[in-house]
């Protein structure tokens, strides 16, 4: 990999990152909007793209066993990035696109990205009928009705290998934080967040050595901010995790020199969410795993005691890293403890 | 001992500093000459490299268009079909008056391997994709107005060359189309072929990527040959000077010899010498090839640019690699001159007589060998010329000609002289010609110099007047209008039609697209049936009836590169673009490397192909070309676009003559070294042939006299071989002319002779020979009476 796209999509994010958060999250939001507590997400607008926002994401997480028997995990990831807040047309758009495809298997770990410049056609989201793609990579409403995120048809492809997975929810969308409105540092940095946690998944994974079909639960997250970091943050842990009594729990952990901000949402089994503020959760580092040169904390002890949750998770593959132009760990795990499951973890801004 | 056998040797060169000097300048110059013309090409070549790396296409493959260029739409659907390809806008812009090449990349796709400017700075990739930021080298960052987006400087980039993101090249191309797409190499799984998805698209592999080496690979070939030619006529000085040198200090090598120093020692402490001569004449030699190369660049570069678009930077650049090869040359050019010199210094009797003799005096015998190989030399390049084909073969073919032309001069020379001592009627004339044959042996290397350098002279001379002449009549016929008007866009040429309607006598459309032409990259124009094409173009080859069956739509014509590269005769079929055609006519059209061809206007506008250029040549008497002018810059039309007749005559002979400055400037320093060689022979000469010298003069032939005789006998020979040149360089242009170009330049020019520069350079070759043998003919007739007598005196 060339030194010089590294570069320049640390440019994209900002530039120092002990300085300015991971991936330049904390940098000032000149000329963006800010979230603002209290607004409500409409549907299926705010499926779409926020171009006046600096950034968005939509994250997609499954959690999968293989008819052979094994554990598998896929992400599928698409980032805007806007240069300005403007939506501009063609080759001027200031709006910039990434895609980032992960295929987890216990013993490897594929993962491919793709880089767009906005406005031509290349890459992009539609809200209705809901479609993100990023050249032959997309995620596709396959909804009849109801909303358009119920049911979805997800693609990608890399080097080695690709995958076509089916998703259909078997429950409501959950707002994050107050309504929507995420806060991620005690100085009050918020985002918008709200998630599907409800995918059953069923699908196939084209590896190297031939196709494996997998059923599993998927997890997705639509975020947007302008700033949504605080300038002193370095990273965070994120743990989604399917609990076998069909709840759901979120949790992250935002990592900056004075400490970890917490915060936590559980989801019941039938979509009623209940967000923990700062320190409701916590999470213990247990096994530190050498990966890619970093020594990074493998397997976590996580609490939520207002829940009653205390487990212990081990990931699928430990060497999970997605070695992209920042490169972070993110892939499956299974929990033990007060409850089982299976679940996906995310860590960045581990140097 | 070796001290002072060192001391006693060295001693030599400070009491003949003129051979000293001759043997340091004639290595240097060789060196000089040779290394120069590496410079330049050295510089080139780097050049180009640069230019085709710039955007990886010496690595990675890419689509291009079979015609026309490819829309945004196709792009999107390609990479919407998974293939990792990213675009790139290529074209001319104008900076107040000159054209760059401005590219548009889009630094998001574009893959590691083809990325041509450096963004990690702070804030450049948004400088460069919001903004506008163009990248350029000093030389045309220089050109760039102030009007366009901030320019970045930057070396790595060739002049001429501007590098800009895809939505400033855009605005500034008035494009939203591609000239290519970049293909990463890597690619994802399970892909769609390109073949099914763009069947419109060519793959291009990366090897084919460089076409400007290709082109003017016959350039630096041509160089080549010249550097290395004036590197051979270096050597016979080279050669000359060391012989003497050796020669003069036989009794010298034998006292030391007697005096017990070992034939070993002697042999390491003369190679010691000449090591040491080398290096100082080579460290010469390369520091003059320096200036050489520094004062040629901007001519070859400007050459390039007229002949093959290469863009060559203008200033030389150092390397140690360059300084090192030309010591190396020099002193393999030190080694093979003083080799014969050591071998006999080896084999020499240690009794032998002490009298420097005369150089060996060659038999009939050897000279009629000699002049066999030399035959044979010249058997084979005919042999060459007729069943041999490509560049390398007309080189190999030249080379033979000239040294089997030089081999064969002393048996010629020696045979004229004896033919003319047939006529010869008092003693003195019979032993004048008899002491020219005996002086034959002596000279001849020095004469071979001579004969090489007029050969060329005359064969290079006579091609590239034979090209002016071909070219001058083409230019005449092919830009028959008076003026060349160029239309930014369909709107704008109608328009353009509408207001010289009544103002010309004709108004002749002409639009070009560009297209690939049997599978390589060029232009097909369209015109329309017109009289001023009938009457005019430049047509070597047609079929009957050849303007109307165009105007038909029954064919194409094309240019003679094409037609020589493709083998194509009219009649044969030739494929444009997508389309086949039949061949109606093949056209004359130098100074372009590329293949070309005309259809009829009505042809080009069905191809579907965007249009590239939109422009007209107007008919119009000469004296309305100012108010046809006004009209159309009134109109709105920038001056730049329209361009007269007279204006491009001008510059294509401006290109023309610059091509030539090169040839003509190694021609002249060649026939200078030549000269050089013939002063050093005669030098060397002059003392040995006082024993043949004394008794003409003890007979009662004054100093003054015989000195004049020398003279006299230097002119002879330099006649006599200016006699053999003129064939031998008549050969030489033909086989540059009908062989070499060729190859080279994808065209055949018809031979014109010109005797008048004959016998300038005749005269110029006489005066050279005057010249060289004046200083050794001055020192005869001022010498000392005593020297002459000591002839007898000595112990020979």
């Amino acid at each position: 990999m060339s030194v010089r796209p590294l570069i320049l999509l640390f440019w994209l994010w900002g530039t120092a990152l002990a300085a300015q958060g991971f991936a330049g999250l904390g940098t000032d939001a000149e000329g963006f909007a800010i979230p603002q507590r209290g607004t409500e997400l409409t549907f299926p607008d705010d499926h779409g793209a926020h171009p006046d926002y600096r950034i968005e994401w939509w994250y997609l997480t499954a959690a999968l066993q293989g008819e052979d028997g094994r554990d598998y995990g896929v992400q599928w990831t698409l980032f805007r990035s806007a240069l300005e807040p403007e939506t501009g047309t063609g080759w001027d758009t200031p709006q910039l696109w990434m895609g980032h495809a992960g295929i987890t298997t216990p013993n490897r770990h594929f993962v491919a990205e793709r880089l767009a410049r906005g406005g031509i056609g290349q890459a992009g989201v539609t809200a209705a009928p809901f479609e993100a793609w990023i050249d032959d990579w997309a995620m596709t409403s396959t909804a009849t009705d109801g909303d358009q995120l119920d049911a979805l048809t997800v693609t990608a492809r890399g080097m080695e290998a690709a995958y076509t997975l089916d998703l259909a929810a078997t429950g409501p969308l959950v707002f994050q934080g107050d309504l929507g409105y995420s806060v991620k540092s005690a100085s009050g940095q918020a985002s918008y967040y709200y998630s599907q946690p409800f995918y059953e998944v069923s699908g196939e994974l084209f590896l190297p050595q031939g196709p494996v079909r997998v059923t599993g639960k998927a997890w997705l997250d639509r975020e947007w901010s302008s700033q949504p970091l605080a300038e002193d943050q370095t990273g965070w842990d994120w743990f989604s995790l399917h609990l076998n009594d069909g709840a759901k729990l979120m949790g992250f952990g935002l990592r900056s020199n004075s400490g970890v901000f917490t915060s936590a949402t559980y989801v019941a089994p039938d979509g009623t969410p209940t967000p923990y503020g700062d320190d409701a959760l916590t999470l213990t580092p247990l096994t530190l795993t050498e990966v890619a040169g970093r020594t990074i904390p493998t397997e976590w002890r996580v609490q939520l005691p207002a829940q009653g949750i205390d487990v212990t998770t081990t990931p699928t593959n430990s060497q999970s890293w997605m070695d992209t132009l920042f490169p972070y760990w993110e892939g499956p795990l299974r929990f033990t403890g007060t409850h089982s499951g299976i679940g996906y973890l995310e860590m960045t801004g581990y140097e | 001992m070796k001290r002072a056998a060192f001391s006693a040797l060295i001693s030599h060169w400070r009491k003949h500093p003129i051979q000293l000097v001759s043997l340091l300048l004639g290595l240097a110059l060789a060196t000089a000459l040779w290394s120069g013309v590496q410079a330049i090409n050295a510089e080139a070549r780097a050049s180009y490299d640069r230019a085709a790396g710039v955007l990886g296409q010496d690595e990675l493959q890419r689509l291009e268009p079979r015609a026309g260029t490819i829309s945004l739409a196709q792009y999107v659907a390609i990479r919407r079909a998974g293939w990792l390809a990213s675009p790139v806008m290529d074209g001319a812009i104008n900076l107040n008056g000159t054209r760059a090449r401005l590219i548009g990349i889009d630094p998001l796709s574009t893959p590691p391997q083809s990325s041509p400017v450096d963004l990690s700075g702070d804030g450049d990739l948004q400088a460069f994709v919001l903004d506008g930021l163009l990248f350029a080298h000093p030389e045309t960052a220089a050109q760039i107005p102030a009007t366009l987006p901030p320019v970045r400087v930057t070396d790595t980039l060739t002049p001429g060359l501007i590098i800009t993101d895809l939505s400033t090249a855009s605005d500034l191309l008035q494009t939203d189309s591609f000239a290519r797409l970049i293909l990463a190499p890597q690619q994802s799984v399970n892909l769609r072929p390109l073949s099914e998805l763009a069947p419109d698209l060519l793959l291009i592999a990366p090897e084919e990527g460089n076409d400007i080496a290709r082109l003017t690979d016959s350039f630096h070939l041509n160089l080549t040959a010249f550097g290395l030619l004036s590197f051979g006529v270096g050597l016979f000085i080279v050669h000359a000077a060391i012989g003497l040198a050796f020669e003069q200090r036989r009794p010298l090598f034998r006292t030391l010899r007697a005096l017990g120093l070992r034939k070993s020692t002697l042999l390491t402490l003369l190679a010691t010498e000449l090591f040491a001569l080398a290096v100082i004449a080579g460290t010469l030699g390369v520091a003059l090839g320096y200036l050489v190369a520094a004062a040629l660049l901007p001519d070859v570069a400007a050459t390039l640019r007229g002949l093959y678009g290469a863009q060559v930077s203008g200033a030389l650049t150092l390397n140690p690699a360059w300084w090192l090869s030309g010591l190396a040359i020099a002193l393999l050019g030190t080694a093979v001159a003083g080799a014969q010199s050591l071998w006999r210094t080896a084999n020499l009797p240690i009794l032998a007589p002490a009298q420097p003799r005369a150089w060996a005096i060659a038999s009939l015998k050897s000279l009629k060998r000699q002049a066999l190989v030399g035959a044979g030399l010249i058997a084979l390049s005919a042999v060459l010329a007729g069943y041999g084909s490509g560049l390398t073969t007309g080189f190999v073919l030249l080379g033979c000609l000239l040294v089997g032309a030089a081999l064969t001069l002393p048996l010629f020379l020696h045979v004229a002289l004896n033919f003319a001592s047939k006529f010869s009627h008092t003693a003195l004339s019979d032993w004048t010609l008899a002491d020219t044959r005996q002086q034959v042996p002596g000279l001849s290397l020095a004469l071979m110099a001579l004969l090489l350098a007029m050969a060329a002279n005359i064969g290079v001379g006579t091609m590239v007047s034979s090209f002016r002449v071909t070219f001058t009549g083409w230019l005449d016929q092919r830009l028959a209008a008076q003026l060349y008007v160029t239309a930014r866009d369909q709107a704008e040429a109608t328009d353009l039609a509408r207001l010289l309607d009544g103002e010309v006598d004709a108004l002749l459309p002409i639009r070009y697209i560009e297209a690939q032409i049997e599978g390589a990259p060029g232009q097909i124009y369209g015109i329309i049936d017109d009289i001023t094409y009938r009457e005019n173009w430049p047509l070597l080859a047609a079929q009957p009836d050849v303007w109307n069956r165009l105007a038909a739509g029954d064919g194409a014509l094309v240019n003679e590169q094409l037609a020589l590269r493709e083998g194509l005769d009219p009649g044969d079929p030739v494929t444009l673009g997508t389309a086949q055609f039949t061949v109606l006519g093949v056209y004359s059209d130098y100074g372009n490397p590329r293949g070309e061809a005309i259809v009829s206007l009505d042809q080009l506008g069905a191809k579907g192909a965007p249009i590239q250029g939109f422009n007209f040549a107007l008919r119009l008497p000469e004296t309305r070309v100012d108010e046809v002018t006004n009209l159309l810059t009134t109109a709105g039309l920038p001056a730049r676009n329209i361009r007269d007749q007279a204006a491009i005559k001008a510059f294509s002979l401006d290109v023309f003559e610059r091509t030539f400055t090169v040839t003509g400037a190694l021609n002249v320093l060649t026939l200078g070294v030549a000269a050089l060689a013939l002063l050093t022979s005669l030098l060397t000469l002059s003392t040995m042939r006082l024993p043949q010298l004394a008794p003409v003069w003890a007979m009662g032939l004054t100093r003054a006299k015989l000195a004049r005789l020398e003279l006299l006998r230097a002119i002879i020979l330099a006649a006599l071989t200016a006699l053999i040149a003129l064939p031998v360089g008549l050969a030489l242009a033909w086989v540059l002319l009908a062989i070499v170009n060729v190859e080279a330049f994808g065209w055949r020019l018809p031979m014109t002779l010109f005797p008048s520069d004959w016998i300038g350079l005749f005269i110029a070759a006489l005066i050279a020979a005057a010249l060289s043998a004046a200083w050794p003919a001055r020192r005869l007739a001022t010498r000392p009476a005593a020297d002459l007598i000591k002839v007898f005196a000595h112990e020979r």
